[in-house]
């Protein structure tokens, strides 16, 4: 063991005896380990809670419990006409955490928000390999073709130059990718030739303080006592008791060893409901499932054998059966916590009579598909093969002869991108910023085709839609556009929307002020617990 | 014993040879790109993946990537984690004794009960205790274990409180991991409750992991015990008037410890390699779930590395049951 290592956890002793038996320790029952600690590099939601979501903080951020964005460490900002160039007010005294690792200096300022970006955008700046970055996110929203230049107009203004206009971009930036890090710390690893702990050995402005971290067993957390929401964090310690195993969770939870598990079993839903132990939070994800056709191909090129497939579908049974009831039908491709939801869309009705004559109005007899089920569960879709299985049944009661196939996770992802796909994929989306952009654009725009667009869907009406709904600052003009994409997305039926799974978090009674975030982070900023 | 010891040790080179090259292509074969399967469903773009298969080394030959990773571990270094960015070795290190001192305790346990339940079943052949030892023995062997070990938690954690759900230690402990091994640390931690509140951990993880090995162990005692106590030898020192249990005890014991044995060193080896489900469920933090999780994200260094590791592992067991045969019957060492 290191001196450092030694004196870190010596003094963690001292500052934590006793403590974690008060009153104000929550244990979270965490389903996994975080991959690191630098939110940049990953796209795990397990990853985020444990750095993210605690850590860290952002110019902006989510209001929890909802999609709208609120001031963080950026008090203001201001665009400009053009809507190419934001300029951030920052807050000042903000320190970063003061750890057994890390005293700091100063306190928040321009270069943090500097050093955040560049590291992900510029490939000479020293940080940009240092931790064998794949800044996934960062280039997943494009940041990287977005981002003209970030400049330090002075110590508490920053200003983004855009190279075109994006609405979602203030969204982006209330991502977990976005999370600011201590530009001074990272100097004072690289000074140290230890630049890999960052990932490691976080430091943030976020609600709490990173501790230590066991290895797939314990993450524990103190309270950031100079935390810039006022009151706030209401817990003095916060732990994270890694465990895998579903039932297990349960156990704990029903034992009292943990306070808050996320992901149940749906088989243990109802029991948990009537449990006087346990209170029974549920909220709609952020998601929808997919089966998405490959609308280049004949006869999927037809509108009206799409459509008449999806009416052949009995999407009530997939919910029971694979969803057992943790679900709800999806009509539109975007869920309906999302802002722009389109209520006045009317689903397709279950009507196999009026499929198949559809079909024989198409003139398709005798069609045979495949059904691609992925191999992996996903919170869109608990179980792919059983819900192929169940469309297989539906399609031979139209005439259609289902193949269902699958393939390694990677291969999967890979091969149905492919233009000249076989078959129609089952696949889903789980929402990154809460702007509909992220779901209509990259799971349905013409950029798509060949990737995020499965059904390989490029429909001029749509697409004028979404890219004038991109550019526009105006957010009445753009829940308009939106919802009259999602009447065109209807009546041309490129996927059969299926579902958006609903998510469940049992919680002991004394957990107070904990909300179900529909970006699916577990945030414990404002969650206290009673006497 | 010397020359015995170092004959052996020589037969570790060809193995490690082999496992390296295995445990390379192995993982290599399987279908699936890890670079893929890190972006998941945001995709990459090909510019992205070009660097990274450079940074990876991806793009170099087959070969060459081998003779790279082969030098590096014969310097010592296997490589870093694709995910965690990690050293191999670091992370094989932080789990590896929690692995151990889970399957040190459960093999204990195993060769406490297994073996003198087989010597009892033994000398009562056919009788109703025997029927009764090995029946339960049987069921142990074919229970689920995932199963098994949730009715012991529902029962003992959930309904009786006797003993924590799951993890090594309470929460409420925290102190520095000088060993590894729980219940050394929380000794050396000197904190009130530490100690026994590790043990109570260690209970129900180490019933579960002992299940399999133990009824194996039991009914290899039987019948090595059964074959040695029909031998000429037994008969003449039961006609000489020796006491029954030093008859059983000693003669026949020492020498029926053979295969006995090399069960259990077979079975150690296995529960190094990682008792995935056993870990899963108590959420210990061995290798077992780490290697798992490593295979599904096509995380290379980490499969690489750790099945090297566990060979290793695996072989220094195996060398310490040669030795013990040595012990046990003079004639294998002089050979």
């Amino acid at each position: 063991m290191s001196l450092r290592t030694l004196l870190a956890t010596t003094g963690l002793l001292i500052a934590t005896a006793g403590a974690a038996a008060a009153q104000g320790t929550l244990v979270y029952c965490s389903e996994g380990s975080p991959e690191g600690f630098d939110p940049a590099l990953y796209t795990s939601g397990t990853t985020f809670d444990a750095s993210s979501q605690t850590v860290y903080s952002r110019l902006v951020e989510f209001k929890t419990g909802t999609t709208e964005v609120v001031p963080g460490l950026a008090e203001s900002w201001e665009v400009s006409e053009d809507g190419l160039e934001y300029t951030f007010k920052l807050r000042g005294d903000i320190p970063f955490h003061t750890t057994s690792f890390f005293t700091p200096s100063r306190t928040f300022n321009a270069d943090d928000v500097i050093f955040t970006f560049e590291r992900q955008l510029k490939d000479d700046h020293p940080f940009h390999t240092a931790s064998g970055g794949t800044w996934e996110y960062f280039d997943g929203m494009s940041m990287g073709d977005l981002i003209a230049s970030i400049e330090k107009v002075d110590d508490l203004t920053v200003k983004f130059k855009l190279n075109r206009t994006e609405a979602p971009f203030i969204a982006n930036l209330a991502m977990d990718f976005a999370s600011i890090l201590s530009a001074e710390y990272a100097d004072s690893l690289a000074a140290a030739g230890t630049p890999e702990m960052l990932n490691q050995e976080p430091v943030g402005t976020g609600p709490f303080q990173f501790v230590a971290y066991q290895k797939d067993a314990v993450i524990r957390y103190t309270k950031n006592p100079a935390y810039f929401r006022d009151g706030l964090p209401k817990l003095d310690n916060l732990i994270f008791a890694i465990t895998p195993d579903a039932s297990v969770r349960y156990q704990k939870l029903q034992a009292g060893e943990c306070h808050v598990m996320p992901y149940p079993n749906p088989a243990d839903l109802a029991e948990m409901s009537d449990s006087e132990d346990i209170v029974l939070k549920e909220q709609e994800g952020l998601n929808v499932g997919y089966l998405a056709y490959n609308t280049q191909v004949a006869p999927f090129d037809n509108p009206v054998v799409r459509k008449a497939l999806n009416m052949a579908i009995d999407k009530q049974a997939i919910i029971d059966v694979v969803f057992q009831g943790a679900g709800q039908v999806a009509k539109n491709p975007i869920p309906p916590t999302m802002w722009s939801y389109n209520e006045a869309v009317t689903d397709d009705a279950y009507d196999p009579e009026a499929a198949k004559a559809m079909l024989a109005e198409a003139g398709v007899s005798d069609l045979d598909m495949k059904i691609w089920a992925m191999p992996v569960q996903r919170p869109y879709n608990p179980n792919a093969r059983r819900m192929a299985e169940l469309m297989q049944a539906d399609f031979a009661k139209v005439g259609v002869d289902v193949e269902i196939v699958s393939y390694e996770w990677g291969e999967y992802l890979d091969r149905s991108k492919d233009v000249d796909r076989d078959g129609a994929v089952l696949l889903g989306w789980t929402g990154d910023n809460g702007d509909p952009d992220n779901f209509l654009a990259v799971l349905l725009g013409c950029d798509g085709v060949g990737g995020s667009n499965r059904a390989q869907w490029c429909y001029e009406p749509f697409e004028d839609i979404i890219q004038k709904a991109k550019t526009s600052s105006d957010p009445a003009e753009r829940t308009a556009l939106y919802e009259e994409a999602q009447v065109i997305f209807k009546d041309q039926a490129p996927w059969a929307t299926i579902a958006h799974s609903v998510v469940f978090m049992p919680l002991r009674p004394e957990v107070e002020g904990y909300v179900v975030h529909p970006l699916g982070s577990h945030i414990f900023t404002e969650v206290s617990l009673a006497e | 014993m010397l020359r015995y010891l170092l004959s052996k040790l020589m037969t570790f080179v060809p193995t490690f040879i082999g496992v390296t090259l295995i445990s390379f292509v192995f993982i290599r074969a399987l279908p699936g790109d890890p670079i893929i399967v890190m972006a998941g469903e945001r995709g990459i773009t090909p510019e992205r993946y070009d660097e990274l298969r450079t940074q990876f080394g991806f793009d170099q030959p087959i070969y060459i990537q081998f003779w790279d990773y082969l030098t590096g571990v014969l310097q010592g270094d296997l490589g870093t984690s694709f995910v965690t960015k990690k050293p191999v070795w670091d992370e094989f290190f932080a789990l590896f004794p929690a692995t151990l001192e889970l399957s040190l305790c459960a093999i204990i346990l195993a060769v406490l009960i297994g073996v003198p339940a087989g010597i009892i079943a033994a000398t009562k052949r056919g009788k109703f205790l025997d029927r009764a030892l090995m029946s339960t023995a049987l069921i142990g062997y074919s229970m689920p274990i995932f199963w098994w070990a949730l009715l012991l938690i529902i029962v003992f954690s959930g309904n009786l409180g006797w003993t924590p759900v799951s993890g090594r230690i309470d929460l409420l402990y925290f102190f520095p991991a000088h060993t590894g091994f729980m219940l050394i640390d929380s000794l050396l931690s000197g904190q009130d409750g530490a100690f026994g509140s590790a043990v109570k951990h260690l209970i129900l993880p180490s019933i579960v992991l002992a299940t399999v090995p133990l009824a194996v162990i039991a009914r290899q005692t039987r019948s090595a015990m059964l074959e040695v106590l029909s031998e000429d030898y037994i008969r003449t020192a039961r006609a000489k008037g020796l006491a029954p249990a030093r008859v059983n005890g000693v003669h026949a014991l020492r020498n029926a410890m053979i295969p006995v044995v090399t069960v259990i060193g077979l079975s150690v080896g296995t529960l190094l390699a990682g008792a995935i489900l056993t870990e899963t469920i108590f959420s210990w933090p061995g290798i077992g779930k780490w290697m798992v999780d490593s295979i599904f994200r096509r995380d290379y260094p980490v499969v690489q590395g750790g099945l090297l590791l566990v060979a290793v592992a695996v072989m220094v067991v195996n060398l310490v049951v040669d030795l013990l045969y040595g012990l046990i019957n003079p004639k294998i060492r002089k050979r």
